[in-house]
């Protein structure tokens, strides 16, 4: 289907109701595989982190990785779920050549967290609850890489490359509820629901859930119903949406697509759909009636998970500050209005801002410098602002010497761009550069002296009380100290002359 | 040197020990032994004799440096085709296996070669070990050595035989439904399927995950206790081991005392179907404890009929997703591969010409009975009759310390004559079955020959989950006194092939 003929999004919406279910796979940071022992390390050479039981040899058997499980709980709790007395893992039986089993480890419906919700704010502020399903534990598969045909699939290769480094890594599944009553803010629901689930999975570090590198993984569903029906529509897949603005576009689309469809009077397919980051379209992937079959069963080769009450309210007593109660207590402390803690954390500073001020910075002068000089910087190169080369203490020591005096604004934004350049600490910088305030009057007096003679009419008209006009022989003075005066200094020194 | 082959495993070590014979003279009369009848029998689909010798070679090495052995030491072993062997091929009596090379050895494996035990080779099995008669092993039959004409028992048929040709004194057999005690039983020889959990599955081929229970074999019963103690105990590769110690096998398969051991005579174990012979055998075996000081209850198990439907559901089910790996994709078979087919093509070329055809009937059987619509009616209802079996063998052993009946109904048939009927080879694991529902501990030893046909009758004893030793104890006696009555032990000699 071309854009071209799809019906506007603002049409859609007038006619119809959209829900959702999103449904996110995270791989956890375990040091090992949930099943093995294998690393979990990413890069390495291909099948180089692979045993008997990851590779699903016959005669293997899995054994429960026990900080996975720990990890299950944890995310379940601040999830606000109930966590499974006793639960199961169920085998999940398909075939596909890159699970090496053809059986996917997996829970049904004993999931080890269940009954939740999620709580996430939109850009204007308001908070929507999000509920959730469930939380369940699972292993991934191992990667195909399809060589030759024009799709990267399967279908129409000539051959496919096998790499089971992957497979056996530990996932949580999180599947949420349908999503009723966003209206047209369901793209934006979406993608602040991924957002917010990133920042938790961040929180408790069960996770560095990085969706480039596939740590985190989005399906989302949807659905289409007349305005004013109860009635769920049929549902389309979009599989594997991998950034949080394609999240957004993704559903955005598919409302716009159902909507198309619906108007048109055709049905909706229910099937997978892939999501074209180029474009922002899906296009069909495979039909997924109710009656496809996985046969789960018990896993007979694994024993129950029966988490003890008293180990889940240890658990629960010692999960971190999670992000929306943080980001509260943080708006209160830097004393910033909804808006400006908006723009904070799209621009991805609230760590870097707040170890700045860790490190002895006051809260205006590190949101000044993330949000000024290292957030242009850092999209101009689109790249994260954590991984611009300096540190928040780097930056911490560059507001220590403007409040010492011993560097101004000018100064401190070259030392700035001399640490980002690789010159070394900021002190290092400054004496490199050679770049500290001159505040010393004899040296400053020949220089105001200088401009005072350069320019009469100026002086002229500071004596006959125009004080604001001393801007431009400070200008002078900071020109021929090549910026390095320190400003406040050189405006009494000017002001101190023409007085009387 | 042919005559070191008729000597017990106990016999065979302890004479290793005192230097009275070498390891690898040991070693050498089994190859010879298997070189001489193994046409004819069958046993063996690999025999490994560069890796025996060497391994033999070892233990008289470590014996020449003064370290001391172990009760097992140089004492050859028949290994089943189930468990991996790191460099030995694996089949499990499958084409789709064919030439897979394992990288790793299965626990069991490592264990026998810890103990110093000489493996000899790799044993004949049904294919997946699903079968009761050998016959659907993908490298043909192997033979009864009683009749080379009849079936040895199946699934572990060829560790069976191994044993009974005196091709090993020691074998290693798995037992899902009865494929260590049914071939033990129709062969003349002893086999236990220890407590479900308390010998590691790391390593053994899946067939039915939560039945299966790899177990010891040999042709005493103080043989079989020593090898049980060297394969048992935890195993923190398998999830489903018991981290418990391991009853003292080895001592009470010495008491040779039943005196006040209350034995249940399990009431639906009779009647039709079962050969006279052998319910004979049976009943001499029954007074026989008696007078030996035991007391004989009978004991109703009602559940016990509903055991051979409730497995062909369970076994078949959990079969069609472990079975679900063989897919040409990593190992063994590949059919069709000519760089037209898709993966999907090759796969189901090489299932239709890897699998036999129960493993294809099994296969389809459990993805039936998996279905949704039909979980409920079929792997739920079965798995509700596990817990009523389970509860009738709770309410039996409250009343006694062990339970015997028939092994099996019938002594050997001959090769073919079930081949055709499944329903009636699946008969043959009627008694068995009910132990690895509830994942008790059972043996079948020797009894007899049936009056009619000269073949061998086996007793099963079982015992509470891991109350193992009670097994041994029960043998142990029997075993005894049977062999004092017949003036010799019912397997003395070497048959000849």
């Amino acid at each position: 289907m071309s854009v071209m003929s799809l019906v506007s999004y603002e049409e859609a919406l007038a006619s119809y109701d959209p829900v959702m279910g999103l449904e996110v796979h995270v791989e956890l940071g375990t040091k090992t595989k949930m099943f093995c022992g294998c690393s979990t390390e990413l890069g390495a050479d291909p099948n180089s982190q692979t045993c008997p039981t990851c590779l699903g040899l016959p005669g293997s058997l899995p054994v429960v990785n026990a900080v996975g499980v720990e990890s299950a709980v944890r995310i379940g709790l601040a999830l606000n779920c109930e966590i499974a007395e006793w639960c199961r893992f169920a085998r999940k039986n398909y075939f596909y050549p890159d699970m090496p089993k053809n059986f996917q480890t997996s829970q049904y419906d004993e999931p080890i967290a269940f009954n939740g919700y999620l709580d996430v704010q939109l850009e204007d502020g308001e908070v929507f609850r999000v509920e959730i399903e469930r939380a369940h534990m699972e292993e991934d598969t191992g990667k195909s890489t399809h060589v030759g045909g024009a799709t990267g699939r399967i279908h129409g290769a000539e051959y496919s490359l096998l790499d089971y480094n992957r497979a056996g890594i530990p996932l949580i599944e999180i599947v949420t509820k349908p999503i009723e009553g966003a209206g047209h803010r369901a793209p934006e629901v979406a993608k602040a629901y991924v957002a917010e689930l990133r920042e938790l999975i961040r929180a408790l570090g069960v996770s560095e859930a990085r969706m480039d590198k596939g740590q985190m993984r989005c399906d989302v569903n949807l659905s289409l119903r007349p305005n004013g029906t109860s009635t769920f529509g049929t549902r389309s897949e979009t599989k594997n949406v991998n950034s949080l603005r394609s999240v957004e576009r993704a559903a955005r689309f598919e409302i716009q697509r159902h909507a198309t469809v619906l108007t048109d009077g055709g049905t909706i397919v229910q099937e997978t759909r892939h999501f074209h980051e180029d474009d922002g379209t899906t296009t069909a992937g495979r039909i997924k009636d109710n009656a496809e079959d996985y046969r789960y069963f018990p896993e007979p080769d694994l024993v129950p998970v029966a988490p003890a009450r008293e180990w889940v309210e240890e658990l629960r007593a010692s999960l971190p500050e999670l992000p929306r109660v943080r980001r509260a207590r943080l708006q209160a402390e830097w004393g910033l209005s909804d808006k400006d803690m908006q723009s904070v954390l799209n621009a991805g500073a609230v760590e870097p801002i707040s170890e700045t001020i860790a490190a002895g910075a006051p809260a205006d002068q590190a949101r000044k410098w993330w949000m000024g000089e290292l957030a242009r910087r850092a999209n101009e190169t689109g790249t994260e602002l954590s991984e611009q080369p300096i540190t928040p203490a780097q930056v911490a020591r560059v507001c220590a010497l403007v409040a010492e005096g011993k560097l101004n604004d000018k100064l401190a934004r070259q030392v700035i761009e001399g640490v980002l350049a690789g010159e070394g600490e900021p002190d290092d910088v400054v004496a490199g550069r050679g770049l500290a305030v001159v505040s010393d009057d004899s040296a400053l007096g020949a220089a105001v002296d200088q401009a005072i003679a350069d320019n009469p009419d100026v002086a002229a008209k500071i004596r006959d009380g125009k004080v604001q006009a001393v801007g431009a022989l400070v200008g002078a003075v900071m020109k021929t100290t090549r910026g390095q005066a320190d400003a406040a200094r050189v405006k009494d020194l000017i002001l101190e002359r023409l007085a009387a | 040197m042919t005559e070191l082959i008729k000597y017990t495993a106990a016999e065979t070590a302890a004479a290793i020990a005192k230097g009275e014979v070498t390891a690898v003279e040991v070693a050498r009369a089994h190859l010879d032994r298997i070189d001489a009848v193994d046409k004819k029998v069958n046993a063996f689909l690999h025999v490994d004799h560069e890796g025996a010798l060497a391994a033999a070679r070892a233990v008289d090495a470590k014996r020449a440096s003064g370290a001391e052995l172990g009760p097992l030491a140089g004492v050859p072993l028949a290994l089943k085709d189930v468990f991996t062997t790191r460099g030995m091929p694996t089949t499990c009596g499958s084409k789709i296996l064919e030439g897979w090379v394992p990288p790793y050895d299965a626990t069991l494996t490592k264990r026998l070669k810890d103990a110093d035990v000489v493996i000899l080779g790799k044993t004949n099995m049904d294919e997946f070990a699903m079968g009761s008669s050998t016959e659907n092993s993908a490298y043909g039959p192997t033979g009864n050595p009683w009749d080379l004409t009849r079936i040895p028992g199946g699934s572990g048929g060829g560790s069976a035989a191994a044993l009974a040709a005196f091709e090993a004194p020691l074998a290693i057999g798995t037992d899902t439904g009865g494929s260590i005690r049914q071939p033990g039983a129709v062969t003349g020889t002893v086999g236990v399927k220890p407590t479900y959990g308390s010998v590691s599955r790391y390593g053994l081929v899946a067939f039915s995950s939560s039945l299966d229970q790899g177990g010891p074999c040999a042709r005493t019963v103080l043989d079989t206790a020593l090898l049980h103690e060297a394969i048992a105990g935890h195993d923190p590769l398998d999830s489903t081991s018991i981290d418990a110690p391991v009853p003292d096998v080895v001592a009470a398969a010495r008491t040779r005392d039943v005196r006040g051991m209350r034995i249940g005579v399990v009431k639906e174990f009779a009647g039709e179907g079962y050969q006279a012979g052998v319910m004979q055998r049976f009943e001499e075996s029954v007074a026989l404890l008696r007078e030996l000081g035991a007391e004989v209850v009978e004991v109703s198990c009602p559940s016990f009929t509903l055991a051979l439907p409730a497995y062909y559901l369970i076994a078949p089910s959990e079969a069609s997703s472990n079975l679900a790996r063989f897919d040409a994709m990593r190992y063994g078979l590949r059919v069709g591969d000519d760089g037209t087919r898709s993966a999907e093509q090759v796969t189901a070329l090489t299932r239709e010409a890897g699998f036999g055809p129960e493993v294809k009937r099994r296969i389809i059987l459990g993805t039936y009975a998996l279905s949704s619509g039909y979980y409920d009616a079929y792997y739920g209802s079965a798995q509700k009759v596990r817990t009523l079996i389970s509860r009738d063998f709770d309410a039996a052993f409250a009343g006694v310390d062990v339970l015997v009946s028939p092994t099996t109904p019938t002594t050997a048939f001959p090769i073919g004559e079930r081949a055709d009927d499944p329903m009636a080879m699946y008969l043959a694991d009627l008694c068995t079955i009910p132990s690895n529902l509830a994942g008790n501990a059972a043996m079948s030893l020797p009894c007899g020959l049936a009056p009619e046909d000269n073949l061998p009758v086996g007793l099963q004893i079982i015992a509470p989950a891991m109350a193992d030793d009670r097994l041994y104890r029960v043998g142990g006696a029997v075993e005894a006194a049977l062999n004092d009555k017949w003036g010799h032990a019912l397997l003395e000699e070497a048959p000849a092939l």
